[in-house]
């Protein structure tokens, strides 16, 4: 399967200590994604200007004649590039990198094995995440069996967008799902997520009817869902359901996928959405309401701006 | 002035914080003026270690006595809080050290002309070809001199007497009149007929004898000052506390002390006595305070004399007492390596006891609680976890971890116990022990572990891969070894070689070293409170102890093994470049080879990320350098042992070595203990933990772990539970010791600066994947303002 990423000592994917592996590959396509190179099944090439030294290396490498130097760095001809990674392989200053990199489960497991002293102490596990990694059903169910073989407790991090049967049986292989409730104005889930949301709700609430341990997490974001009437909303959708979450985590808003942005050669929210944090106050007044018997979160930025 | 402190100090103990904080400090030379004379008087008429005790009595019955405002633990080293003695009999300062101390930049301690004209006219003279250091320099080898003044090693008993000394629990149960007691019953049992050195031993306990008489008499006139200052003072609650203080310098050291306060200032005195007796490095230790103080603690909160906040209290002015005792200045390649006013004591809080149960206790917490509420430079402290020690204790020092200070530090008590055994230790002797300044273990009051100084081990692998040239100062130091290094094996074997020529070169000069103390500069005060000086009638630094122990401190093992990772690689297997444009690249300081840096960097597996390539390379330098110490008899019938820390010297190491294979530019300091290279760990601190468990640590007498968090690791409860779930994995691996600093924004300024030293930095978000240093400058810096520890 194709991963993105792997991080040890992940300590904010569900509990204990972690091992987080990231799947390529979303149906979604949040505005904010903070992970937009996890958006697209393919590989991909990202550059990061910061890093380049305009060696050439990677021009001579290029067997598709994609590459060119500019005053602005290089430049990839993206109709010519097939994402082969030469460049990559031969970036000394790893400027150049190819995001994914296809993985067998025993391979996963290796890795998953390293931290196995963290994850008994700590009582943690592996996460996996994406991208969506419902979307990748039969490595997903092979690696979730792996690990229920090994003995390691095992977190989904999903959108539930998926068909009822696959989350079902992806449940089936799993302890534990992060679940993110974005918007529960479907329109509004449509145009800034790129999917209706009804398939994402229904979901929710089965696994809340198969009494499955679940966490929601709620990006806070003024400009899309960080008012009155959507944050009500959700508050009662989560506390009508059957089994309440183990804990809603309320995650401020953050443009850090700026940056990533930048390497991949799109553009962050093209459209210019006016997206913000809910100041702390404002966030008190939106949660005071019964989120069923969960556990809130929520930080809020420092006030004022970060120093140069 | 840190405005971040706890605000339960007590007025008093704020004010005396202030106090030492905002205390410069400065040289005495009432110490040296005393002993000139009385060397002058004196020197010839009798044995040294009498002439020794006799010094030390004279400075007790003559040095200014200073009760501080509102102290409640009182006595001073010098005649006023952060006034330095100096120690003219070891090193005699010039009038240009004099000068430069009082006038430089870094660490100053300021002295007046007149004192210094006074030092040029009374102390100079006399000790001109006298002091110990000249007499050491005489005497070494000329090939020591070159790798000494090149920067192979350092040696910390050129200038200051061997420390790295803790106490165990007898000062507690007994007074000095008991132990002298006992020393008289020695003298009176010595067999003149049968035993060739009972002469040498009544010579030694006769001294002891005086010493122990000689620090009666200097907490004697702490009682005397103490009365009368009671007699004066217009408010009557601080005179009852003089009249109390008066009552217990008249009862301890004397006697056993009988309750908490007498407790610490027992300790208190014991300390000033040793750090006035010589200058041992590091200055002193109390061992187990916490397990000490427990019974008195408990005694008297029940009797109803004491009160929680009435300990802490008392705990508060020890604490400031030890930061008043800022270390002794240090001259020429040690000023270099170990410049600064910390003197490393090191308090241990928790362990276990001696018959193996938790040693945590209320007065672990009072003392957790007082390192961070006063949060300043002395003394060290470091919690001591075992697999019995309540996960709440744990829990509370990361708390106190998480404030920034760098420490507490962390250490295995279950790995250092094994240490210990492993050298021969009894298990209840190794039980009682724990570290004394930096990261090296002891067995507390039982032994006399000597740190002989700094090896530079990337600085010998320089040498190697120059034929035992050395580049930076332009002289053969080393040993031919040949060049044109066939395969990897060939250039080990070659590296291996000058490692033993460099250690056997090193312990020369360490034993002659060794032999000078134990022959002109005895401590007989000290050697009253280790096990078996007295019994066995010898003192401290002449096999006096139940063990006796050598260390040399390799540095830099991240930095070498990363070096010799890189050379394996791209030179030896994929023949990326020839040893000879490597070397070319090494002496341009890389300057126009930026593209095999970069691959350097970015291609070569390192240490510090759980990657077998490099971890073995660790693992095999680490068992050679202790195959090439372990064993090399020591003066004393012992031997010496690997430890593996590096204080600051590898900022004074980097100095000296040059560009290394790694990656690495010159000047820049090498890595720190067994630490990876800075920004060498990319995957995270689980990672380098695995790396660091490879090594079979119970072969050294200790490993430094230095690992930098980003604040937002350790926002929550959530996650200081998973800070000592690592801790708890490290330990579980085998691991000695681990620190954690709190990246700060200054830092982050430095890690902006110097990218690939700071690739380790990592923030971890919610579903979020990314490194630190991938990010641009706005985001880095909008990551650490933010206080959530969930975003996304």
């Amino acid at each position: 399967m194709l991963v993105f990423d792997i991080k040890r000592y992940a300590i904010h994917d569900g509990p204990g200590i972690r091992i987080t592996i990231f799947m390529k590959g979303c149906p979604l396509s949040c505005v904010w994604c903070h992970n937009p190179e996890g958006i697209s099944s393919k590989k991909q090439k990202l550059y990061n200007k910061k890093k380049c030294i305009g060696c050439r290396a990677c021009i001579a490498a290029c067997p598709e004649h994609a590459i060119t130097l500019t005053t602005e760095g290089i430049v990839t001809d993206s109709s010519r590039c097939t994402a082969c990674g030469e460049c990559a392989r031969v970036c000394p200053t790893l400027a150049c990198e190819i995001s994914g990199s296809e993985y067998t489960t025993e391979a996963l497991m290796q890795e998953i094995e390293k931290e196995r002293i963290f994850i008994e102490q700590s009582g943690g596990g592996v996460t996996i995440c994406g991208g969506e990694p419902l979307l990748h059903l039969e490595p997903l169910l092979d690696l979730l069996k792996q690990c229920g073989k090994a003995g390691i407790h095992r977190a989904v991090d999903t959108t539930l967008f998926a068909k009822p049967d696959i989350v079902k049986e992806v449940m089936d292989n799993c302890e534990l799902f992060l679940i993110d409730l974005k918007n529960m104005d479907s329109e509004k889930h449509r145009q800034f997520c790129g999917v209706p949301n009804e398939m994402i709700l229904s979901n929710i609430k089965m696994v809340a009817e198969a009494g499955h341990d679940y966490i929601i997490r709620i990006p806070m974001i003024e400009g899309f869902n960080a008012d009155e009437e959507n944050v009500t909303r959700s508050a009662e959708f989560l506390a009508s359901l059957p089994k309440a979450p183990i804990k809603v985590e309320l995650l401020p808003y953050h443009d850090i996928a700026k940056g990533k942005h930048e390497k991949l050669g799109t553009v962050y929210n093209p459209h210019g959405y006016a997206f913000a944090a809910p100041d702390i106050e404002k966030f008190h007044a939106l949660t005071k309401r019964d989120f069923g018997k969960s556990i809130l979160s929520y930080n809020a930025p420092e006030s004022g701006q970060p120093k140069p | 002035m840190n405005n971040n402190i706890s605000s339960n100090l007590s007025a008093r103990v704020m004010r005396l914080r202030e106090e030492t904080f905002n205390i410069q400090p400065s040289l005495s030379i009432e110490r040296a003026l005393i002993e000139t004379r009385f060397y002058k008087e004196n020197y010839g008429k009798y044995p040294i270690p009498v002439l020794r005790a006799l010094n030390f009595l004279e400075i007790c019955k003559q040095k200014t006595i200073y009760i501080g405002e509102g102290e409640l633990i009182i006595g001073e080293r010098g005649p006023k809080p952060k006034c330095v003695p100096t120690f003219p009999e070891l090193t005699c300062h010039s009038v240009e050290d004099l000068h430069i101390l009082n006038t430089r930049e870094l660490q100053p301690y300021s002295i007046s002309q007149e004192d210094i004209d006074t030092y040029a006219r009374e102390v100079i003279p006399y000790w001109h070809g006298r002091s110990q250091r000249e007499r050491i320099f005489e005497h070494v080898p000329e090939s020591w001199k070159t790798a000494y003044l090149a920067g192979i090693f350092t040696e910390f008993m050129e200038q200051r007497a061997p420390g790295h000394t803790a106490l165990d629990g007898k000062v507690y149960k007994y007074g000095l009149l008991d132990l002298k007691e006992r020393i008289n019953n020695e003298i009176g049992n010595l067999d003149f007929i049968n035993d060739a050195e009972a002469t040498d031993k009544q010579e030694e306990l006769t001294a002891m004898a005086i010493s122990c008489d000689a620090a009666i008499l200097f907490a004697e006139r702490h009682a005397d000052l103490a009365e009368k200052m009671a007699l004066t003072e217009p408010n009557p609650t601080r005179a009852a506390e003089l009249s109390q203080i008066a009552e217990i310098c008249r009862w301890v050291p004397a006697h056993a002390p009988r309750n908490y306060w007498e407790a610490i200032q027992m300790y208190w005195f014991i300390h000033l006595g040793t750090i006035t007796e010589l200058n041992g490095w590091d200055a002193m230790n109390p061992g187990h305070f916490d397990q000490h103080l427990t019974p008195f603690y408990e005694k008297d909160i029940t009797t109803g004399i004491l009160t929680r906040e009435q300990a802490k209290e008392l705990m508060a002015c020890f604490f400031i007492k030890v930061n008043n005792h800022t270390a002794p200045p240090k001259v020429g390649i040690t000023a270099k390596e170990s410049g600064t006013y910390n003197d490393f004591t090191n308090l241990n809080i928790g362990g276990v006891k001696v018959d193996g149960s938790t040693g945590v206790s209320e007065v672990s917490y009072i003392m957790l609680e007082t390192v961070e509420a006063l949060h300043i430079l002395q003394p060290g402290s470091s919690i001591h976890i075992s697999k019995n020690t309540p996960e709440d204790f744990l829990h509370a020092g990361c708390k106190v971890i998480r404030r920034g200070y760098g420490y507490p530090s962390v250490f295995n008590t279950d790995t250092y116990i094994k240490e210990l055994t492993r050298q021969g230790k009894t298990l209840q002797d190794a039980r009682e022990g724990g570290c004394s300044g930096c990261i090296e273990v002891g067995a507390f009051g039982k032994e006399a572990y000597i740190l002989t100084g700094y090896l530079n081990v990337p600085k010998i692998l320089e040498i190697t891969l120059n034929n035992g040239f050395d580049p930076i100062s332009g002289q053969q130091i080393g040993l031919k070894t040949g060049s044109g290094f066939n395969d990897f094996e060939d250039l080990y074997a070659a590296f291996l070689k000058q490692i033993h020529y460099f250690v056997d070169l090193k312990i020369h000069v360490s034993n002659y070293i060794d032999k000078m103390f134990a022959k002109y500069a005895p401590a007989p005060f000290l050697s009253l409170f280790i096990d078996d000086c007295i019994a066995k009638g010898r003192d401290y630094y002449n096999c006096g102890p139940r063990y006796n122990t050598n260390y040399i401190q390799c540095t830099g093992l991240g930095t070498v093994t990363d070096s010799l990772s890189s050379i394996k690689k791209h030179v030896f297997e994929e023949k990326r470049w020839t040893m000879d444009q490597l070397l070319k690249a090494l002496s341009d300081n890389f300057e126009g080879h930026e593209v095999m840096r970069q691959t350097i960097i970015n291609r070569t597996p390192f240490f510090g990320n759980d990657d077998d390539y490099a971890d073995d390379i660790a693992v095999r330098i680490y068992n050679d350098l202790f195959d090439a110490i372990e064993g090399k008899p020591n003066t004393k019938g012992e031997c010496f042992h690997i430890d593996m820390l590096s204080t600051i010297c590898h900022v004074y190491f980097g100095k000296v070595t040059g560009a290394t294979p790694n990656g690495r530019f010159a000047n820049r300091a090498i890595s720190d203990g067994t630490s990876p290279e800075h920004g060498a760990d990319t995957h995270g601190p689980s990672a380098v933990v695995k790396s660091l468990g490879k090594l079979d640590q119970t072969k050294s007498g200790g490993t430094l772990l230095n690992q930098r968090f980003m604040p937002n690791m350790l926002k929550s409860d959530e996650d200081i539970a998973k800070l000592t779930a690592l801790i708890r994995s490290y330990f579980a691996l085998g691991g000695h010791h681990i620190q954690f600093n709190i990246i700060d924004t200054e830092t982050l300024y430095d890690a902006q600066k110097h990218p690939e030293e700071y690739r380790d930095l990592l923030v971890r978000v919610a579903g979020y994947s990314d490194y630190f240093n991938d990010m641009n400058l706005d985001l880095q810096m909008d990551v650490i303002t933010r206080t959530e520890q969930n975003s996304f």
